[in-house]
């Protein structure tokens, strides 16, 4: 991502959220490269190591997925950077959300745009994919813990509990085994 | 199709701001691991302020358009019945908790993340979540239709994502494939 340079650290937030913001075709977990580009790489806020941990903070939590956000502004810029990071990822897709929900009757059965979201269905699937592959590979600093990962994604897609189970499930065998 | 005119839908109701304020503070504190279950349940069940089939379109919709998906569901349900006040109040209602919540675990967690014990755990921790979203991510390729060009068009994507390719880029071009290829009836 051609991330916006600027010394001020609000702005940066602001802009490079509200960037990403109209790109999150699939929710906020699309953008989860791009925001390890932007925190980690570029600007160094969160470690290489910290990335996979604070979003898995942020996924035991409860609240939508999208709070991750707040958590790089927190750690860009304490409370206020976690508010201008949610104001920035929020901000433009929910002004482009008002105008279909204004126009609702138009959007609804517009040929373009049920062609437009069978066309963005898969891509944003494979996007989301893209994101766990990453994520499974950032966490996975030893063997066990790719074990672990991948027992998560053979006994969900099998049994489909609450992911809660999931979550204390690791924190056990981390405790145990890392 | 207009699911609020269908014959077997309840009567409308129109709740009040402080009631749409209350019951979306409810839905994003107890979502875990995303909310929109919790939200159907709530809305659709509970409080029948949507039926089914709006619940559905709301959420058709809230997913094609870009942005946080929850978050587009809500300011639409709030836009409907007490216009961009009342989107706006949903937005903060859904997400202002949570995000105290997750803020507060966050600076816990900076207090003790030298403890080895601590460290081990989330590493633990850390691995399980990356596999519920990599879950997700395989669910939704399940669930496409399984023809040529969706794995075309997934493949493609995962392939250029995992090369390094901008977001940005890899949206128009395969978006601008996949209506190629939907408008020749391949999707």
């Amino acid at each position: 991502m051609a991330s916006i340079d600027t010394d001020n650290v609000y702005v940066a937030l602001l802009l490079n959220f509200m960037l990403l913001s109209l790109m999150a075709v699939g929710g906020a977990n699309v953008l989860l490269p791009e925001m390890h580009q932007f925190a980690v790489e570029s600007r160094g806020w969160i470690t290489a190591k910290e990335f996979p941990e604070l979003f898995a903070l942020a996924q035991a939590a409860p609240g939508p997925n999208v709070l991750f956000v707040s958590v790089i502004g927190w750690k860009a810029a304490g409370v206020l950077g976690a508010g201008v990071a949610m104001l920035g990822i929020c901000g433009p897709s929910t002004v482009l959300t008002l105008f279909v929900a204004h126009y609702l009757e138009r959007f609804r059965a517009a040929p373009w745009r049920i062609a437009l979201q069978k066309a963005l269905a898969p891509v944003a699937a494979g996007l989301i994919t893209t994101s766990g592959i990453l994520l499974v590979r950032g966490a996975g600093q030893s063997t066990f813990a790719l074990v672990v990962s991948a027992g998560v994604v053979l006994i969900s897609m099998r049994y489909n509990p609450n992911p809660l189970w999931f979550i204390a499930g690791g924190a056990v065998l981390g405790l145990l085994f890392f | 199709m207009n699911a609020s005119l269908s014959p077997q839908s309840p009567p409308r109701v129109r709740p009040g701001k402080a009631d749409y304020f209350w019951t979306l503070l409810k839905i994003g504190l107890s979502g875990f691991g995303g909310v929109l279950p919790f939200a159907r349940r709530a809305l659709v069940e509970k409080k029948r302020w949507l039926t089914e089939a709006e619940f559905a379109e709301l959420l058709s919709l809230g997913q094609s358009l870009p942005g946080p998906n929850i978050v587009n569901v809500v300011v639409m349900l709030g836009y409907r019945d007490h216009g961009i006040a009342g989107a706006l109040l949903c937005v903060f209602a859904i997400l202002f908790a949570p995000m105290v919540i997750v803020l507060l675990l966050v600076n816990v967690y900076a207090e003790y993340s030298a403890v080895p014990w601590v460290r081990s755990m989330m590493a633990g921790i850390a691995a399980a979540a990356a596999g519920l979203i990599l879950t997700m991510g395989v669910r939704m390729l399940r669930a496409q239709p399984q023809r040529a060009a969706v794995y075309l068009l997934a493949g493609g994507t995962i392939a250029a994502k995992l090369a390094g390719a901008p977001l940005l880029l890899v949206l128009f071009v395969f978006a601008g494939i996949g209506m190629f290829l939907g408008a020749r009836g391949g999707l």
